[in-house]
């Protein structure tokens, strides 16, 4: 009992304590203050104890220098084409095969990315491999990678800098070559059913503004709209996403009522312009001519795009490989041994359709044979 | 009587040391805690980046504008409001300052006198119509928040960089740390810098930090979110002490956002997306309540440090799906939610036991 009672007053005096101290505020937050000063100062100087002797960081470095660290800032995960390329990056560089690779997700900004790429400057990686969200704005970063010696391969997309030597190579896609391919497609099969190109009614729904495949597909169709006298009625972004392109679609289909083509810049706004279509009792198929709506589409990784392309719900998809790991992997074998990749190289690509009267295709003097699905 | 009286005394025992200090700086002390326990532990378990200091002042320059932004959100929210139209307000600031700079030429002076003005119409207009009008705050910024994203896209859809070369200089300017730089795996010393951005955040926490603390408005702020009646009571204009509490917000918001303009040098309809639940989140890791009357700018300086460093440990460790992060960070603010919520049940323990 005693005890409890001088536990009693205990807390009382705590009481006062407290009250006292709310009054007068200021001293204990001062006390604070100077020990997170003290505590930066610390760590800072220890930081800079432990990396300034030479030796001590290079005994860290041997322990690791067996595998290879391959820095990898992404732009996102926005479409299955995005999801298929992180797949392959992360399936190429495994432990088993000497490498350790660092992912990042920029979440579509941009200083996300920019912030990954310093980290991995900071962690003194070996390669740092850029999926960029933009083309421009990257000189700077790009510069302090340089400053560091890392050396910088760009996939995907491309990066517009004022000095292309700030990334050592880029590989991807030849996106204009893409949408010429697939508009190719488009004008082989308008004059084999003998329709009028001013017939030809098309919307386009395009990527993310200002990412290459959206201004390569864009280009592509627009010149290949012009060349054939095709009425390209509205183009409208779709953000490469299923969502979007179901929204932008339905609100076009209620704008329009004489679109007969519908170009989208990927699967995913595909598959989500072939829902509007199907919700305003419209139906999908090449067959224009009986009020049919037909889908060209791009990338073919989804699995989805590609069984509607055998149903004929899309008719024709030019293909963008993700699959970038192993041509990534190629160009730092090469540069570990010393030598000069070419500064931009393409990935292979096909093009699907279901259609089999059109085998063949020739774009700027180049043949390209056409995948039947079946 | 002695049965029921036993609960709460041990408690009192427990947290003895710390009972001496007012919510709001036992708050700003377990952040503080949790920041050097998080930023120590990196260094011990990853060593490497988080070695050295350059990684902390990259944490900094990448942040300086979240850090601009969250002090006027945790102001709002010591009152006991929230403004959610700050994120939107960045991004509008943004692209009209790039817009100015790079079509019609404009010089910076006049683009930082666009942002603050920006900011301010947006703080005057939101807090007009949460102080007087009496109007949910959450449902005022959240409009003023989908107006700002709206403008943004109608003053330019195209995200774009803005090569304006007086900007562009100011951008890459870089103060050098003497002392903290560090040789990189080439033997090269690379000196240690962080950004304008960081010294305009750092001014902006000590400013409001001490006007808070000691100014009579910046007492006020705590009172009505305290208590408003309470408040009334002791003769503080309490729909004023609101109505400034938004327009600071929204002026920090303007000053952020040119920050943040001048970090990633660029006008995007999608900058700063989510940037305001980033801000209610340093606010809240740094110990300001949601309900008003306790919250410190020290402490949400470093909530928005610890929320970057966890960022970098979780994606330093491999975990690099952007879900993990996003999981931590819902970890960590649980973990301050329920430290909050034993801080206030400590003072009404302590306000029970005296009447």
């Amino acid at each position: 009992m005693a005890l409890l009672e001088k536990r009693q007053h205990k807390h009382k005096l705590h009481r006062e304590k407290v009250h006292k101290s709310t009054m007068t505020g200021g001293g204990s937050t001062a006390w604070i203050l100077v020990f997170a000063v003290l505590f930066i100062a610390v760590a800072a100087g220890c930081a800079n104890r432990f990396t300034a002797p030479g030796e001590s960081e290079d005994t860290v470095q041997s322990d690791e220098s067996k595998s290879i660290v391959v820095g990898f800032s992404q732009l996102g995960a926005e479409s299955d084409w995005r999801s298929a390329n992180t797949e392959s990056m992360k399936s190429t560089f495994v432990e088993e095969s000497g490498y350790t690779l660092i992912f990042e997700d920029g979440q579509q900004k941009q200083a996300n990315q920019i912030m990954a790429i310093r980290t991995f400057i900071q962690q003194e990686v070996d390669y740092i491999v850029l999926a960029p969200v933009t083309e421009t704005g990257w000189d700077t970063v790009l510069q302090e990678a340089r400053d560091a010696e890392i050396p910088v391969i760009v996939v995907d997309r491309k990066v517009d800098v004022s000095d292309e030597s700030l990334f050592t190579c880029w590989v991807g896609s030849d996106f204009e070559l893409e949408a010429k391919k697939a508009a190719e497609w488009l004008n082989r099969y308008v004059t084999e059913q003998d329709i009028d190109p001013g017939d030809v009614h098309i919307v386009n729904i395009q990527g993310t503004l200002g990412a290459s495949a959206q201004i390569g597909r864009t280009k592509g169709l627009e010149d290949a709209a012009v060349k054939n006298g095709w009425d390209l009625m509205v183009e409208v972004t779709g953000d490469f996403t299923q969502a979007k392109g179901k929204e932008v679609m339905a609100s076009l289909l209620e704008q329009y009522d004489n679109i007969n083509v519908v170009y989208c810049e990927n699967d995913n706004e595909a598959l989500g312009a072939i829902e509007a279509i199907t919700m305003a009792g419209r139906s999908v198929g090449s067959d224009i001519l009986n009020g049919k709506i037909m889908v060209i589409s791009f990338d073919g990784v989804n699995e989805q795009a590609l069984r509607y392309v055998r149903e004929d719900k899309i008719t024709c998809i030019a293909e963008c490989n993700p699959l970038h790991g192993p041509r990534v992997q190629a160009i730092i074998e090469l540069l570990e041994a010393g030598g000069t990749p070419d500064k931009f190289s393409y990935v292979e690509e096909e093009i699907f359709s279901a259609n089999e009267t059109i085998s063949k295709l020739t774009v700027d003097g180049t043949e390209y044979e056409v995948t039947i699905l079946k | 009587m002695s049965q029921t009286k036993k609960a709460p005394a041990p408690k009192a025992g427990q947290g003895n040391k710390f009972s001496n200090m007012t919510d709001t700086n036992l708050l700003l002390f377990i952040t503080i805690v949790v920041f050097f326990v998080m930023y120590i532990g990196a260094i011990l378990i990853q060593g490497k980046g988080f070695l050295k200091p350059q990684t902390f002042f990259n944490i900094l320059n990448g942040n300086a504008a979240l850090i601009i932004v969250s002090c006027g959100m945790s102001i709002v929210m010591i009152t006991g409001g929230i403004d959610i139209s700050v994120g939107g307000v960045t991004a509008l600031v943004s692209m009209c300052c790039a817009v100015y700079l790079d079509f019609h030429n404009g010089n910076i002076f006049m683009s930082v006198l666009i942002a603050l003005a920006i900011g301010l119409a947006f703080g005057v207009v939101q807090g007009f119509l949460v102080a007087y009008l009496d109007i949910q705050p959450f449902i005022v910024t959240l409009a003023g928040m989908f107006f700002a994203r709206g403008m943004t896209t109608i003053v330019n859809t195209d995200p774009f960089n803005v090569q304006n070369e007086a900007f562009v200089a100011l951008k890459d300017t870089r103060i050098i740390i003497p002392g903290l730089g560090s040789v990189n795996k080439l033997g090269k010393y690379v000196d240690a810098y962080i950004e304008i951005g960081v010294v305009a955040a750092l001014i902006v926490v000590v400013v409001l930090f001490c006007m808070l603390r000691w100014s009579k408005l910046g007492r006020g702020f705590y009172a009505v979110g305290g208590n408003p009646q309470s408040a009334l009571m002791l003769g503080i204009n309490v729909r004023r002490t609101k109505f400034i509490s938004h327009v600071l917000c929204g002026l920090l918001a303007g000053i952020g956002g040119f920050v943040y303009f001048m970090h990633v040098g660029s006008g995007s309809p999608s900058h700063a997306q989510g940037m305001e639940m980033n801000a209610i989140a340093s606010s809240i890791i740094g110990g300001t309540l949601l309900t008003g009357g306790v919250g410190n700018l020290i402490g949400t300086f470093f909530g928005v440090l610890s929320l970057n460093t966890i960022q970098n440990i979780v994606s330093s460790a491999g975990l690099n799906d952007a879900w993990w992060t996003g999981i931590t960070i819902a970890g960590m603010l649980c973990l301050f939610l329920v430290v909050q919520s034993v801080v206030m049940a400590r003072k009404k323990l302590a306000i029970k036991a005296k009447s």
